[in-house]
C-alpha cells in the first residue's frame, strides 16, 4: 500500500508539467511577452476549470504577459505557457500578440513609439 | 485614446508588448537595472532546462541533477496606455543559453551589461548577440561612480565594430538607464533602416 508518487501527495513539491498532462507543448504557442486578458466566455467558465486555468483566468481581468502570470501564479513559466495557450485556444483568453513562430523585431513605426515613450519618462 | 472603463472588455484595450533583454555577466548589476526603471518590483520566473544538451551548454559545472531550474528576473514599464515594455535580464551561466533563444526572439534587442573591472565576463553575451543578429549596445555600469576605462578602450578590447554603441550607464539611476535604452532603441532603427 505504498504510494508511488510521493511528491504528487504530500502536495509538497509538484512536477512542473504535471498539471498539464505531461505536455509541453500547447496549440497555440504564444511568445513570453505575449498580454493576455480573459474573455466573456472565460468569465463565464471560470467555475467549471481546474485550480491552475482557473487561477490564470482569474488574475487576467486585467492585461498581463504570460511572464508575470508565472511569476503571479509561482508556476514555471513553459507550464505557464501551455496553460495559457490551451485556454486562448478554448476561447477563454485572448491576446493580440503575435505567435511565437512569427515574432519579427519590432517595425520602425513600433520603436519610434518606443523611443516617444522612453524619452517622456 | 483615452482608456474606456465600459470597454474594458474590448480586447484593443490590450497593449502591445515590446521587449528588451539586459545582459552582461554575473553580478554585474542587470537586476540593479530592471529595477532603477521598471514600475513594479522586478518579478521572477522560473524555467525549467527541458532540452538535453546538445554540445551548446556547458554542463561542466552542473552537479549531476537530471533537471535544471533557472529563475529570470523582469520587469515592466509602461510606455503609453497602448505600449509596455519588457526588461528580461539573461541568466548567466552559458547553460542558461537555451532560454536565451526565446528571450532573444522578437526582442527590440539587448543592452550588454559590461563591468570594467571583469570585462571578460560579456565575451558570451557579445558573441551571442553578434551571431544572434540582435541589435546590442555595451553598456558600461560604472557603479562606483568612477569609470576605469574609456569606452574607447572598452570597444578595443571587445574588439566591437565601429557601429555597435558603446554607452556609459550608472545601473542604480532611472535617468541613466532610460538613456541607454533610448540609445538602444536608436541603434535598433538604425539597424531596421539599413536592412530596409
Amino acid at each position: 500500500m505504498t504510494s508511488p508518487e510521493p511528491d504528487a501527495l504530500q502536495g509538497v513539491r509538484v512536477r512542473p508539467y504535471m498539471v498539464t498532462g505531461g505536455r509541453t507543448r500547447s496549440a497555440v504557442e504564444l511568445p513570453l511577452e505575449a498580454i493576455i486578458r480573459v474573455t466573456p466566455e472565460g468569465q463565464k467558465a471560470v467555475g467549471t476549470l481546474n485550480l491552475e486555468p482557473r487561477q490564470i483566468v482569474d488574475i487576467c481581468h486585467q492585461p498581463l504577459s504570460i511572464a508575470e502570470i508565472s511569476a503571479h501564479l509561482r508556476l514555471h513559466l513553459q507550464v505557464s505557457k501551455v496553460l495559457v495557450g490551451d485556454l486562448v485556444h478554448a476561447g477563454y483568453l485572448a491576446t493580440h500578440t503575435a505567435t511565437a513562430e512569427s515574432a519579427d523585431r519590432p517595425d520602425l513605426q513600433l520603436l519610434e513609439r518606443v523611443l516617444d515613450g522612453l524619452q517622456s519618462l | 485614446m483615452a482608456c474606456n472603463p465600459s470597454e474594458v472588455d474590448d480586447m484593443s484595450a490590450n497593449p502591445i508588448p515590446v521587449k528588451i533583454v539586459v545582459a552582461g555577466g554575473f553580478a554585474v548589476g542587470k537586476t540593479t537595472f530592471v529595477t532603477a526603471i521598471s514600475d513594479i518590483d522586478p518579478l521572477t520566473t522560473e524555467a525549467a532546462m527541458t532540452k538535453v544538451s546538445e554540445g551548446v551548454d556547458d554542463w561542466g559545472d552542473a552537479t549531476g541533477k537530471k533537471s535544471t531550474t533557472v529563475a529570470m528576473d523582469f520587469g515592466r514599464v509602461g510606455l503609453s496606455p497602448e505600449l509596455v515594455l519588457y526588461l528580461f535580464g539573461t541568466p548567466g551561466q552559458d547553460r542558461f543559453h537555451f532560454m536565451w533563444d526565446e528571450l532573444v526572439r522578437g526582442a527590440i534587442g539587448a543592452c550588454v551589461l559590461v563591468d570594467t573591472g571583469r570585462i571578460d565576463q560579456c565575451f558570451p553575451a557579445i558573441d551571442y548577440m553578434e551571431n544572434a543578429g540582435v541589435p546590442f549596445i555595451v553598456a558600461i555600469n560604472a557603479f562606483d561612480g568612477m569609470l576605469r576605462h574609456h569606452p574607447e578602450d572598452v570597444r578595443e578590447a571587445l574588439d566591437l565594430p565601429r557601429h555597435i554603441p558603446v554607452v556609459v550607464t550608472d545601473a542604480r539611476h532611472r535617468a541613466a538607464v532610460r538613456d541607454t535604452l533610448v540609445a538602444l532603441v536608436r541603434h535598433a532603427m538604425t539597424m531596421a533602416q539599413s536592412t530596409g
